[in-house]
Parts: C-alpha cells; sequence; structure tokens
C-alpha cells in the first residue's frame, strides 16, 4: 500500500511491470519489492527445500527470499533479487522454484512431510542402493531443490571488466562514507566511493532523522553533489565491493545495464579490479530476525526494511503493523509508522523495564510464540505478562539487532571479534592490510557516531598517506543509544527459522550438535546454513549463538564460519568479461593471411597463431588430396610456406657465442660466421626442452629459430639465463618474430624461384648447405638462410614484416611459373615426418636427447644447461624409450597418433606396454602410412614388428620398427 | 597481488611470470656432484613464513627479480633486480 507524502519516489513516473504475467504499476525509484509491496504483494517466492510460500524480507542485497528471474529469453537472469532490482518500464519478473504456479505449487508437499528431510537427510536416506544415486536421487533432489534455472541458451548480452586506482577507496556511501569521502576529497585524495544501491546515502535515505538541521537524505545530496564536482573523485553507484584481496587489490561488480531496458551499446556487467592504497569500509549493518514459530510467512519482515519501506519508497508493507524487537532500534519502525499514519496494532519488546510513551499498544517482557495464515500472516500470538494473546496483522517488523557488515574484513583469514555490548561480532582491527572498518560495520550505530567515525579515519587515513585532512565541522545528528538484550530463539511449536533461503530452522541446529557436527565449520555442512545466493547474511550470526547455546559454549568460543568472496553474486561471465568467443585470445596473424584466405586455405590455430591448413584447388574433394599433391608438388618442383611463426631471437654481444654453448646442448662457438647449425636445448632436468636453428650473422651476432609453440618460454628461459645465471657473460636479445617475415623456398626448383627475387643471383658456391647470410631481396635487405625441414633443397628468405605480403605474393607468382605454388601444414607435417625430424610430438617434455637419438650432441667438454643430469644413468638405460620410424606391413593399413605398441603373440594390457606413435601421416612419397613413435630399445629392434593398437579407434596394426628418416637418409636432395 | 617492480614500480601480478624458488640461481658446479644437482632440481623447502622467489616482470621491462614474500599473509616485503637484469 503507497503511503501520500512519503518517499523518494518519483510519483510523476509511472512505471510498467509485470511480476508472473501480471501487469503492475509502480513509480521512477521503487525497486521491484518495493513496487510489489506497493501493489499489496506479499508472496513471492517459494523455499529452497519444502517450498515454503515465502515474501520479501529485507530493502538490500542481503535478501534470502526474494529472488526472481529477470527478462524472457535468452536474456532471462535468474535469482536476482527484487530488492536491488530496480524497476524499469517492460521489466518482465517471475517468481521460481514454484510449479504450476506461486499460490498452488504442487512440490509444496514437501514441507508435509518435513519431519523426515530434516539436516543431513540425504546423507542417510540415499545411501542405498549405491546405483540408484546418479539416475534417480540426484536428479529428483536436483529437480525438487533449487532456486532459479538457466535458460540454456547463449548469453548474448556482453560484459566488461575494468581496472581502478586510487589513493582512498571508500566502500559503502551512507552517512560514514559519505563523510569519509568528502574529508579524503577535500584533501585532495584521489577517491573512489563505491556503494552497490542506485542511490547513495544508506541509510540517510531510510530514515527520517536530520543532518545538520535538514532530512539526511537532503544532507547527502549535497555532499555528493561537492563530490561529484571534484576532479579527484570518482562515485561508482551499482557498485559492490565483492572482495578484498591482497596488497590493496579490491574486485567490485557494477551493474550497467540490469536498471533499465536493454541498451546494445552497454554492458550488463562490469567487473572493476580497485587498486586502492588506502580502504575505508563502511558497509553498515544488517538486520537479523528472530528465530520464533513460523517466523518465515510472508508479510514477517525486517523492522529496518519496513522502515525503509515506509520512507524511501512511500509504501506500508501492511495495513495494521505489529513490531516484535530486542532493541531500542525497533522503536523507530513503530514511531514512523505511527507518524505516517500507518496502524500500529503492537509494539513487542522482549526486554522488561523499558519505558515507552506511545499512541499504540507496547508489550514489554512480551514474545511472539505462534503466527498464523497460509500464503501471507494474518494474526500472531503473543505471550505476554503470563498469558497470551492474538493480534490481527498483515505485517510484522521484526529486529533481533543489528549485525555489522565484517565480511570483506574476513576476505583474508581475519576473525571478527565479538562485542557483547551489541551482542554482534565487529571486525578485528588490521585484518586487511590498509583498510579500516568505520561507523555501523564497525559497530558505531548513531548517526552522529558514523559521521565522527567517519571523518576521524578519513583523517587517520590521509596521515598515513602523507596528507592533511582540513578541519570541517561535524554536521549534527542524533546520537541515540543503541542498548540490545540478546535474543536468538523462542521455544514453542513449529519451526524456528534461522536460513530462510536454505531452509534451516533450530531444530536442524540441534540435530547437528546432537550428531556430533559441533563444530561451526561441521554444522554450516551438515545443515547447509548459510550456504546459498544470500551466504547467510541474515541467519549465521543467529545460528552460531543457537549453536553455541545448544552446544553448551559461548558465542566468541563457538566462533564465525569463514566469510569468502564475492559478497553478493557475480555472474561467470562478468569475471570472464571480453574473454567470450574470440575474446578469449589474442589473434595473430602473419604477413601472408590475407593471401593464403584469398586461395581459400583453411586457416588452422598454431598457439595463437593462425596458419594455412592447406591450399585447396579445384576438383580437390579432402584436405588429404591437397595436402599430397603439395607434398609431391614441393618434392617434385617448388613449394612455399610462411614460417616467419616460428620464434626469432636477436642475440647480441662479445659474449654471445659463450652465452649461447651454455643455453644449447651443443656447441655453437665454433660455428663460423655466414653459417647455420641445429641445435637442441635442455631443460635443467636433462631433458629436451625445444629445438631449431641459430645462425651465426657475424662474430658477436646470432639469430635464433625456436619452435612456434617454445617461442615465448625459450625467450624467457635465456633472459632467466642470461639475467640470473650468467651475469657475466655480456650479451643482450630481443625477440624479433613480429619484425622478419620469413617464407620457406623448398624443392628442387627453389634456387630458380630465389634468384628470380634476388637481386644478386646465388649459386652453391655463395650458398652452401646450412649458409647464410645478407641478401637483396627487390632492392630490400633481407637475409637468407638455406636450411631445411623436409629434406628438400631449401631456403628460408627472411625480409622486414612490412615486406612481407609482397614478398610472399612475389615468391608465389615465381614458383607458379616453375609448376610450384603454396603448401600448407598439413604437407609440411607429412615431410617432416618423412624426414624423421621432431617436434613437440616428440619433444613433448619427458624425453631426453638419448631418446631421440640426439646423445652425441650434448657436448662433454663444456657445462651447459641441463648438461649435468642428462648423464644421470637413469637418463642413459638401453631400455628407456627410443625414437624409431614406423611403417605398416600394409601399406594402406593405417596407424594412429597415441596407439600403445606390443609385441606380436603379447597380450594389449598395460603391463606389456612397449612404446607409442606420436606422430602419423600418409606418405604420398612411399605410398605408405608411416609413423613416428618411441619403443623400448628401440634402436636395438631394427627390422622387427611390433603391433600398434589403438583400443578407443578399434585400430590394430602390424608395423615394422625402421629408422626414423624413412625418405633420402643419406641427404642427397638437401645439398642438391 | 601486487609487486613492486625495481624499474617500473608497483604492478599488478598477472605482468609477471612466477618462476620458482630463488634457490634456482644458486646453480651447481658441473662437477658438484649427484646430492646437489639433486637439491638443486627436486628439492624445495615449503615454508610457513617468508619465502625468497624468482619472477620476472614478463609483460613489462622483462626484468628478473628476486622477490621475498609472506607465504602465510600474503605481504609482499618486496623484490631486488637479479645481477644481470640492470643491464
Amino acid at each position: 500500500m503507497r503511503v501520500e507524502g512519503k518517499g523518494l519516489i518519483d510519483r510523476s513516473r509511472r512505471v510498467t511491470f509485470t511480476f508472473d504475467d501480471r501487469r503492475m504499476t509502480g513509480y521512477a525509484g521503487d525497486t521491484l519489492a518495493s513496487a510489489l509491496l506497493a501493489n499489496d504483494v506479499r508472496l513471492v517466492g517459494r523455499s529452497f527445500k519444502y517450498h515454503r510460500p515465502r515474501g520479501i524480507l529485507t530493502a538490500g542485497s542481503e535478501e534470502p527470499n526474494a529472488l526472481m528471474t529477470i527478462g524472457t529469453g535468452a536474456q532471462a537472469e535468474p535469482n536476482q533479487r527484487a530488492t536491488t532490482q530496480e524497476l524499469f518500464d517492460g521489466l518482465v519478473a517471475q517468481s521460481q522454484n514454484r510449479w504450476p504456479s506461486l499460490a498452488r505449487d504442487v512440490l509444496s508437499v514437501n514441507d508435509l512431510i518435513s519431519p523426515f528431510l530434516g539436516a543431513g537427510f540425504y546423507y542417510k536416506t540415499f545411501m542405498w542402493p549405491r546405483s540408484f544415486w546418479e539416475k534417480l536421487y540426484e536428479p529428483f533432489i536436483r529437480r525438487a531443490a533449487g532456486l532459479g534455472a538457466l535458460n540454456g541458451r547463449n548469453n548474448p548480452d556482453h560484459y566488461e571488466r575494468a581496472f581502478a586506482f586510487c589513493d582512498v577507496l571508500v566502500i559503502g556511501a551512507g552517512p560514514t562514507g559519505l563523510m569519509a569521502a568528502l574529508t579524503a576529497a577535500r584533501a585532495g585524495a584521489d577517491v573512489i566511493l563505491a556503494d552497490e544501491d542506485s542511490r547513495m546515502g544508506g541509510r540517510l535515505l531510510a530514515e527520517t532523522g536530520e543532518v545538520d538541521g535538514k532530512p539526511g537524505h537532503l544532507w547527502a545530496e549535497e555532499v555528493l553533489a561537492e563530490l561529484a564536482a571534484l576532479p579527484n573523485v570518482r562515485l561508482m553507484p551499482r557498485t559492490t565491493v565483492t572482495g578484498a584481496y591482497d596488497q590493496g587489490t579490491y574486485g567490485a561488480l557494477e551493474r550497467v545495464g540490469q536498471h533499465r531496458p536493454r541498451e546494445p551499446h552497454l554492458p550488463l556487467e562490469c567487473f572493476w579490479r580497485i587498486a586502492a592504497k588506502r580502504a575505508i569500509l563502511c558497509a553498515g549493518a544488517l538486520e537479523r530476525p528472530i528465530a520464533f514459530p513460523n517466523n518465515d510467512r510472508p508479510g514477517i519482515m525486517a523492522a529496518g526494511a519496513v522502515r525503509a519501506y515506509l520512507n524511501r519508497w512511500g509504501v506500508a508493507p501492511g495495513r495494521a503493523v505489529t513490531i516484535f524487537g530486542n532493541n531500542d532500534d525497533a522503536h523507530r519502525t513503530a514511531q514512523d509508522l505511527a507518524a505516517a499514519g500507518v496502524k500500529v496494532a503492537a509494539l513487542i519488546d522482549s526486554r522488561t523495564g523499558i519505558e515507552v510513551k506511545a499512541d499504540y499498544p507496547v508489550l514489554t517482557g512480551g514474545r511472539v510464540v505462534a503466527t498464523s495464515g497460509r500464503l501471507g500472516l494474518a494474526r500472531i500470538t503473543v505471550q505476554h505478562g503470563g498469558g497470551t494473546r492474538t493480534i490481527a496483522t498483515d505485517c510484522l517488523a521484526m529486529s533481533g539487532g543489528w549485525n555489522p557488515t565484517v565480511h570483506l574484513t574476513c576476505h583474508m583469514n581475519g576473525r571478527p571479534e565479538w562485542r557483547e555490548d551489541i551482542a554482534s561480532f565487529v571486525p578485528k582491527p588490521g585484518a586487511i592490510p590498509g583498510l579500516v572498518a568505520a561507523g555501523a560495520c564497525n559497530g558505531t550505530f548513531s548517526t552522529a557516531g558514523c559521521l565522527a567515525e567517519g571523518a576521524r579515519v578519513a583523517a587517520e587515513t590521509l596521515a598515513d598517506l602523507g596528507m592533511s585532512a582540513t578541519k570541517a565541522d561535524l554536521p549534527r545528528a542524533e546520537d541515540g543509544a543503541y542498548a540490545i538484550e540478546p535474543l536468538w530463539h523462542i521455544p514453542g511449536k513449529g519451526r524456528k527459522w534461522l536460513d530462510f533461503q536454505n531452509d534451516v530452522h533450530v531444530k536442524d541446529i540441534k540435530l547437528a550438535v546432537q550428531e556430533n557436527f559441533r563444530s561451526v565449520e561441521h554444522m554450516k555442512r551438515y545443515t547447509t546454513q548459510g550456504m546459498a545466493t544470500d551466504q547467510g547474511k541474515n541467519s549465521n550470526v543467529a545460528a552460531l549463538a543457537v549453536l553455541a547455546d545448544v552446544s553448551g559454549r559461548g558465542i566468541p568460543e563457538t566462533g564465525t564460519t569463514t566469510f569468502r568472496p564475492p559478497y553478493v553474486p557475480v555472474s561467470i561471465a562478468a569475471m570472464g568479461a571480453q574473454a567470450q568467443g574470440k575474446g578469449f585470445a589474442p589473434q595473430r596473424f602473419t604477413t601472408s593471411h590475407a593471401a593464403s584466405v584469398e586461395r581459400g586455405a583453411p586457416m588452422i590455430e598454431a598457439g595463437l597463431w593462425y596458419r594455412p591448413s592447406y591450399f585447396p584447388r579445384p576438383g580437390e574433394r579432402t584436405w588429404k588430396e591437397a595436402c599430397d599433391r603439395e607434398v609431391k608438388m614441393v618434392r617434385s618442383a617448388v613449394g612455399i610456406c610462411d614460417v616467419s611463426t616460428l620464434g626469432k631471437i636477436d642475440i647480441q654481444g662479445p659474449d654471445a657465442a659463450a652465452f649461447l654453448d651454455f643455453v644449447y646442448a651443443n656447441t655453437f662457438s665454433t660455428l663460423p660466421v655466414g653459417k647455420v647449425r641445429y641445435g637442441l636445448m635442455l631443460r635443467e632436468d636433462g631433458h629436451v626442452m625445444d629445438d631449431g636453428t641459430t645462425a651465426r650473422l657475424g662474430e658477436t651476432h646470432y639469430v635464433m629459430t625456436t619452435t612456434t609453440a617454445a617461442a615465448g618460454p625459450v625467450m624467457r628461459h635465456l633472459e632467466f639465463v642470461a639475467q640470473v645465471l650468467r651475469p657475466d657473460l655480456d650479451v643482450q636479445m630481443i625477440s624479433v618474430t613480429e619484425q622478419w617475415a620469413q617464407f620457406s623456398v623448398v624443392g628442387p626448383r627453389a634456387r630458380a624461384v630465389l634468384n628470380g627475387v634476388l637481386d644478386t643471383p646465388i649459386d652453391d658456391t655463395s650458398f652452401p648447405y646450412m649458409g647464410c647470410g645478407a641478401v637483396s631481396v627487390s632492392g630490400v635487405a633481407g637475409r637468407l638462410f638455406r636450411i631445411s625441414f623436409s629434406g628438400e633443397h631449401a631456403y628460408e628468405v627472411a625480409v622486414p614484416a612490412r615486406y612481407g605480403e609482397s614478398l610472399y605474393r612475389l615468391l608465389l607468382a615465381q614458383a607458379e611459373v616453375l609448376g610450384g605454388g603454396p603448401y600448407g601444414m598439413e604437407a609440411l607435417n607429412v615431410m617432416r615426418i618423412e624426414k624423421g625430424f621432431i617436434t613437440h610430438a616428440e619433444i613433448h617434455g619427458r624425453t631426453t636427447a638419448f631418446d631421440i637419438g640426439m646423445d652425441r650432441m650434448v657436448s662433454q667438454k663444456k657445462d651447459c644447461i641441463g648438461q649435468a643430469a642428462s648423464r644421470r644413468p637413469g637418463l642413459l638405460e638401453e631400455g628407456r624409450e627410443q625414437l624409431v620410424g614406423l611403417k605398416p606391413l600394409q601399406p594402406a593399413s593405417r596407424i594412429t597418433a597415441g596407439a600403445h605398441l606390443f609385441d606380436e603373440g603379447a597380450a594389449t594390457k598395460r603391463q606389456n606396454d612397449k612404446g607409442y606413435v606420436t606422430s602419423v601421416c600418409w606418405s604420398p612419397t612411399l605410398d605408405s602410412h608411416i609413423a613416428l613413435g618411441f619403443v623400448a630399445n628401440g634402436r636395438a629392434r631394427l627390422g622387427e614388428k611390433i603391433r600398434a593398437v589403438d583400443h578407443l579407434r578399434g585400430v590394430d596394426t602390424t608395423c615394422e620398427i625402421v629408422n626414423p628418416v624413412f625418405f633420402d637418409p643419406e641427404g642427397g636432395r638437401l645439398r642438391g | 597481488m601486487r609487486i613492486t617492480c625495481p624499474i617500473c614500480g608497483e604492478r599488478d601480478r598477472r605482468e609477471f611470470y612466477y618462476g620458482g624458488n630463488a634457490v634456482l640461481a644458486d646453480r651447481p658446479a658441473r662437477d658438484a656432484g649427484e646430492a646437489a644437482w639433486d637439491a638443486y632440481i627436486h628439492l624445495r623447502d615449503n615454508p610457513a613464513g617468508t619465502s625468497r622467489e624468482l619472477w620476472q616482470h614478463e609483460v613489462g621491462c622483462g626484468a628478473w627479480m628476486v622477490v621475498e614474500r609472506d607465504t602465510v599473509t600474503h605481504a609482499v616485503h618486496g623484490a631486488t633486480l637479479a645481477p644481470g637484469a640492470a643491464r
């Protein structure tokens, strides 16, 4: 029911929305919850386990009951809190966890059989028979229990992430936060003020008290206007600081688009990482319910929330409101309601000996012992003065006291401390380095106290940063005392609910203790107390008070469970913002990319790079036809391939040669200028790290190539060696992978193609096998290396990347005249397998130089990375799995990578495993399937037969163990 | 987590690469024997408290440094450049 003349809503702007397909109206400034209450909707959801009817309990992000699915179709978002969802025109809200409707819910039968469904019931009930768990029990429990459901469709919304930096992060914009931010901002500090509400002001918006002689919300507006005008202040409304992390890093979720119809240019949410030199936590406090019998009926609400709905949104949640509390604060709710003309049926205070003057009935020393009303509260039974009486009421405002919002201070293992006078936990000072709690979250509850503490903590923070605060007068405000007498639960018939969202009641805690789950962490897991989306914000303290009581300990000894980030639920999409689809990883393109795509080449991912798989020609139906043709083309004429993705590291300095001798297993100081050598790099544990060629361009100048995959790790490794292990060596290095475009020109007619683009033709004398040097490529200064990864007469020609595309097109044109053309990764792979060249399929991290037959490359004349460990006896045993070639006895028989190898006649089981297959292909050169693999003692078994068995793909092929170099083992073609 | 790079200043840990315990900087001589090499390659203390580690400011200046931090409190006490980092 709307109350005339109250609230900060804009009554000139009506907003239309639907709830469970019913059209309703509210006003601009409403939340979905306030609008529902204004429309007299009390039943808003069904509980998690027992499907009990539930209504709105709170007015903030701690809400356990009023969870809705907002939106429709693929954009529907489940489990949104009606209490924080701002109303907008066209908003569509659906209640959850009910079928067929909210008022008639079939699974509310669970509530009738609740005696069988107590805490831990599924641990006991669904134990047997075991096979029923997966097929029957779990699907049923998942269906019956639960909150909203995902729509199962691809999320079309987009999300962002952002970073921010500040001197002082103020978390929460209530009286404390505003005062702290103002003090810090006036002193010139860079300030971020973040508040999860759409409107800043905190409790000042929900109370009637004055600040500085004016209504609190007007004072807040003035402060905010001053802050907004300062260049050193960033105001972040709708932003929940969700976590406190190391070294002053805070996570924060900003809701950018959920309070309005979708706008395509706006993200839905933005996840912030804020690095703050200091932080002031002004997160306020959360009111806790009282556990009396059947305290969960729709219409029973937190007293502070009832006051907030009245004062901020002009809504009376009931027509005859009762108030039940154990502290002074509850009285304000009664006073505000009465002043607004709402009937207060009774104020029940559990304390005795307090005096209240009021126009409504006040029952001191009273207790609510029962409630009734099926889908909403109708009456309550009160025990008072030795008797009981029944009071008709449609809204009961309850207050069991206020819990300071200590959550963030516990994110780094800090445990809050119990304060007897306010019967609550307060933050432990210093729990988060650089963060200080102030105001209500620190146990200071009066407005005047909050303002003073905000100003004082800000001044101390500024001093800590070497800045000074200008002394400002504190605004006047109420400074009422907060007296409380703990009241946790009230005996009586019926369940006394603690955790509304997970359906945990007092008896469940008792059962946990009875079954010896006495520690607070065990109790939590046994009962599921505090586990759902609200993380027990209303209920944890009361639950552990009950636990303390039942287990005969005090509350401080009982302790709390650990509060972990995030403070409110954060969607995975927000955390992974900008990493959806192609945003997941950067894409790297070679200079020949466009030319390859023009020719119809499917591009495949190689790390972050994209490389052509093959170049289809008209009439070719499969990749294999194209691949076979490309291999024959290269081996008979000439082929062009972009090899720029290989890592290129430029290494210079007087000690460059000594450096390379140290990082490579073989020797490079003996390499003559103008020559290239294959190099093998080990890890310190003696296993192979990477391989590649290194060219000596000058006495003190080398260019190293790495595999595409290892370019980054090798660069890091070289820096490590130079900076950490060998600072004595005078050497510099830099990655030039992207600076040089490099193409291989391969095949018998390679030199003819090259001489078509080089300004000075080359021959075998000027560029012998493994020669290198500077060349002029159509007027551009380039480099030429005579190296081969195919076994053919081949070169790699490099030019600065800006000339890459032209050179690639030029080379292709030259090659096509000579019967050649481009070839892709498939053909490249076939040719390297035919020659027994290794890739990371073979040097996969567990193989040694010995295993791949390169043990003799590990120089014994010098120290190098991995040299000492590579001599360990276990790494040199004959029985180790060694690199071999495998050729099926029937050339058409398939071998698969990953197949395991077994001796003929041996059972194909793990114990008889003799090795495995790493690389396979169809060799058009040899007209046979061929493979590389590792066989125990393989080099001694050449010519023997072995079975390649792949259980997964049903392959069983008998092969001959052969030399891994299938084609041209003498290497005549290389030098040709 | 934030680390102060001696060259670039305070940066988010995402800019850094963790390279293992700082004992990796004390590489044994080639002929130091099996025990020394075994310790260097495989054996690490697992301290509850101060830990000295090698980190590289990989997405920044590229410098390797020894970062001293506390495995219990997660405090970062500081970073010193590797001997060859300042070249």
